[in-house]
C-alpha cells in the first residue's frame, strides 16, 4: 500500500508539473533556440540582439512595437504577408509562442544601425519622399506615420529607418503588387500604390542610410 | 487527503489547463479595401521647398514653414493645445482641397461673417491661434506672424490675386441622404480613424511630439474653431482622410463621422462670457453641436 501511494504521488507530481513542462519556452529562449517544432531561433537570421542583418537583407526586430510583430507573425502564417522563408516558421509557432517572442523583441532597444552607405544621387529624392511625401499622387511623408526619424509609432507603425535597403524595397514592391496586404485599413497599399519604381528605390535607399535612434 | 483523490484532481486540472490553451489562432486578416486615388483637381502649383531663396527673406520663409509644421515647438507661447497648422492644412499648407495657403493668400483681405468685419491675412491667422490652437493670437508685428506671412506669400508666387482658385478651402460636400448619425459615425470612426487618432480621439504623442492630432478633449481645437462645424469637418474628412486615402469614405460616412467627432466636448469657445445659451445664439448659428445634449452632458457647459 505504501508503495502504491508512492506511485500515486509520483503521478500527482508529474501531472502538476506537466503544464509547466509543456508550457512554451520564454520569448528569449524561443528567440535564441526556437521551439524545437519547426521554428528555429530567430536570432540566427535577425541577429543575436534582434538587430537584423543588412548584408543578407534580414530586418531588425528589436524595439519594434509588440502588436506589430505579433501581427506580422500572424500574417506570415495566414499569408496576407508573403514570405516563403517566414511562412513555415510562423506556422510552427503556437499563439502563445508568437506572443512571447513578439514581447521579447519589442522589449529590446531599437538598434543604432544604418547601411553605412551614402544615398548617392537619389538622396534628395529619397529624403523628399520620407519627409514630405509625394502629394501629387496622394502619398504622405513616411515620417508622418512612422515617426519623425522613422523610429516607429506604437502600436501600429513599425520603425523603418536603418532597415536593409533590399528589405525596404521588397516590402514596398509587395505592397504595390498586393503580395503583402496585412496593413491596417489598406494604408500602405494606398500610399504606395501610385509610386513609381524609381521612387521606391530612392526612398528605400535613403531610409536604409538612417539610424532609427538618431535624428536624420 | 486521499492520494487518489489528489491524483484525479490533478488530472482534471491538467485537462482544464490544456483545453483553455487550445484557443484558436486569430482569424485571417481580411484583405485590404480597394485603394482610392486622391480627388483630382486642376490646381495652382506652389513652388517646391527647394526654391526657397537662400537669403534673409528665405530664412523667414523657412522659419514660417517650421512654425507651420511644428507649431507647438516654434510658436509655443501662442499655442494652448496639441495642434499644429499642418493638421488642417496638409502637406505643409500646400495641398489643394486641404485649405492651401496659396489659395488663402490671394483671397485676403476679405469680409468675414464670423467676426463681421474685414479681416487681413494677419487677423485670419490670429484666428487660427485663438480657436484651432486654443491659444493666444501672436502680435501682428512679431516674428511668428511675420514668418507665417512670409511663408504664405512665398508659396503664392505667381498666383492671381483676388481669385478663388480651384482647390481653395475644402471642397463643399453634397448633403447626406440620411441625417448624420452618432452611432453610424462611431462605427466609421472605429474602423477608419481610431488607428491614428486613438479610440477616444486623443491622438498619439511620442517623445514629446504630437504624431497624430487629438480630435476632441482638452488638447484639441476649441468650440470656436472652424473644424467644430460639422459641414467643415465633413468636407475636410471626405477630401483628405484617412491620411493617404482621401476620397475613400462615402459622403454619408464623412458626414456621420464628422457629426460623431464633433459630438464630443472640447475647450470652451473663447468668446464665451458665462452664458452658454447666449454664446450659442450669438456665435453658433451654423451646423454644430455646441449646447446640444449628448447623453447626460450638454456640450460646452463644462468646457474650460
Amino acid at each position: 500500500m505504501k508503495k502504491r501511494a508512492g506511485i500515486y504521488l509520483i503521478f500527482a507530481i508529474l501531472t502538476y508539473a506537466a503544464p509547466t513542462l509543456g508550457a512554451p519556452p520564454s520569448g528569449k529562449t524561443l528567440a535564441q533556440q526556437g521551439n524545437g517544432k519547426g521554428a528555429p531561433g530567430c536570432v540566427s537570421c535577425h541577429g543575436d540582439k534582434g538587430q537584423g542583418n543588412p548584408a543578407a537583407g534580414y530586418p531588425y526586430l528589436a524595439g519594434q512595437p509588440e502588436s506589430y510583430l505579433l501581427g506580422q507573425l500572424n500574417a506570415f502564417a495566414d499569408q496576407t504577408r508573403t514570405s516563403p522563408v517566414m511562412q513555415p516558421f510562423a506556422s510552427a509557432l503556437s499563439v502563445e509562442e508568437m506572443q512571447a517572442v513578439s514581447a521579447y523583441f519589442a522589449g529590446l532597444p531599437l538598434p543604432d544601425t544604418d547601411s553605412g552607405k551614402s544615398a548617392g544621387d537619389t538622396a534628395d529624392a529619397g529624403r523628399r519622399l520620407a519627409t514630405q511625401g509625394k502629394w501629387s499622387v496622394g502619398m504622405p511623408a513616411c515620417f508622418q506615420c512612422h515617426g519623425d526619424r522613422g523610429q516607429g509609432v506604437a502600436p501600429h507603425f513599425p520603425a523603418i529607418s536603418g532597415q536593409p535597403e533590399d528589405y525596404l524595397r521588397n516590402q514596398l514592391e509587395h505592397w504595390r503588387k498586393g503580395a503583402r496586404s496585412n496593413d491596417p485599413i489598406g494604408l500602405m497599399q494606398a500610399v504606395v500604390g501610385h509610386l513609381e519604381e524609381a521612387d521606391i528605390a530612392a526612398v528605400s535607399r535613403y531610409l536604409s542610410t538612417l539610424s532609427p535612434t538618431k535624428a536624420p | 487527503m486521499d492520494i487518489r483523490v489528489l491524483f484525479l484532481f490533478s488530472v482534471s486540472l491538467l485537462i482544464v489547463n490544456q483545453v483553455s490553451r487550445a484557443e484558436p489562432a486569430e482569424p485571417a486578416g481580411k484583405a485590404a479595401q480597394a485603394v482610392n486615388a486622391p480627388i483630382p483637381v486642376k490646381a495652382f502649383q506652389p513652388p517646391p521647398d527647394e526654391a526657397i531663396p537662400d537669403d534673409e527673406f528665405g530664412n523667414m520663409v523657412r522659419l514660417g514653414r517650421k512654425i507651420f509644421t511644428h507649431t507647438g515647438k516654434y510658436a509655443a507661447e501662442y499655442v494652448g493645445n496639441n495642434q499644429s497648422c499642418v493638421n488642417c492644412h496638409l502637406d505643409a499648407g500646400r495641398l489643394a482641397n486641404s485649405a492651401p495657403l496659396w489659395a488663402a493668400w490671394v483671397r485676403y483681405p476679405t469680409y468675414r461673417k464670423k467676426n463681421q468685419m474685414v479681416n487681413t491675412m494677419q487677423e485670419r491667422i490670429q484666428g487660427c491661434f485663438r480657436y484651432s490652437m486654443n491659444g493666444t493670437p501672436p502680435p501682428a508685428d512679431g516674428e511668428t506672424l511675420k514668418a507665417l506671412m512670409s511663408y504664405a506669400y512665398w508659396m503664392a508666387e505667381g498666383a492671381p490675386t483676388g481669385v478663388t482658385l480651384p482647390g481653395q478651402g475644402y471642397p463643399k460636400l453634397d448633403k447626406p441622404k440620411l441625417e448624420p448619425d452618432y452611432q453610424r459615425g462611431a462605427d466609421v470612426f472605429a474602423h477608419n480613424c481610431a488607428l491614428c487618432h486613438g479610440a477616444d480621439g486623443e491622438g498619439v504623442r511620442q517623445d514629446d511630439q504630437q504624431v497624430f492630432p487629438p480630435l476632441w478633449g482638452k488638447h484639441a481645437f476649441n468650440w470656436g474653431a472652424g473644424m467644430h462645424r460639422i459641414n467643415t469637418a465633413a468636407a475636410f474628412i471626405r477630401a483628405n482622410m484617412p491620411l493617404g486615402k482621401g476620397g475613400s469614405l462615402s459622403v454619408q460616412q464623412a458626414w456621420d463621422v464628422a457629426y460623431f467627432v464633433n459630438s464630443h466636448d472640447r475647450p470652451q469657445d473663447p468668446r464665451f462670457e458665462g452664458d452658454l445659451e447666449a454664446t450659442k445664439k450669438k456665435f453658433h448659428n451654423h451646423q454644430c453641436r455646441y449646447g446640444d445634449k449628448v447623453g447626460k452632458t450638454v456640450l460646452g457647459r463644462s468646457s474650460k
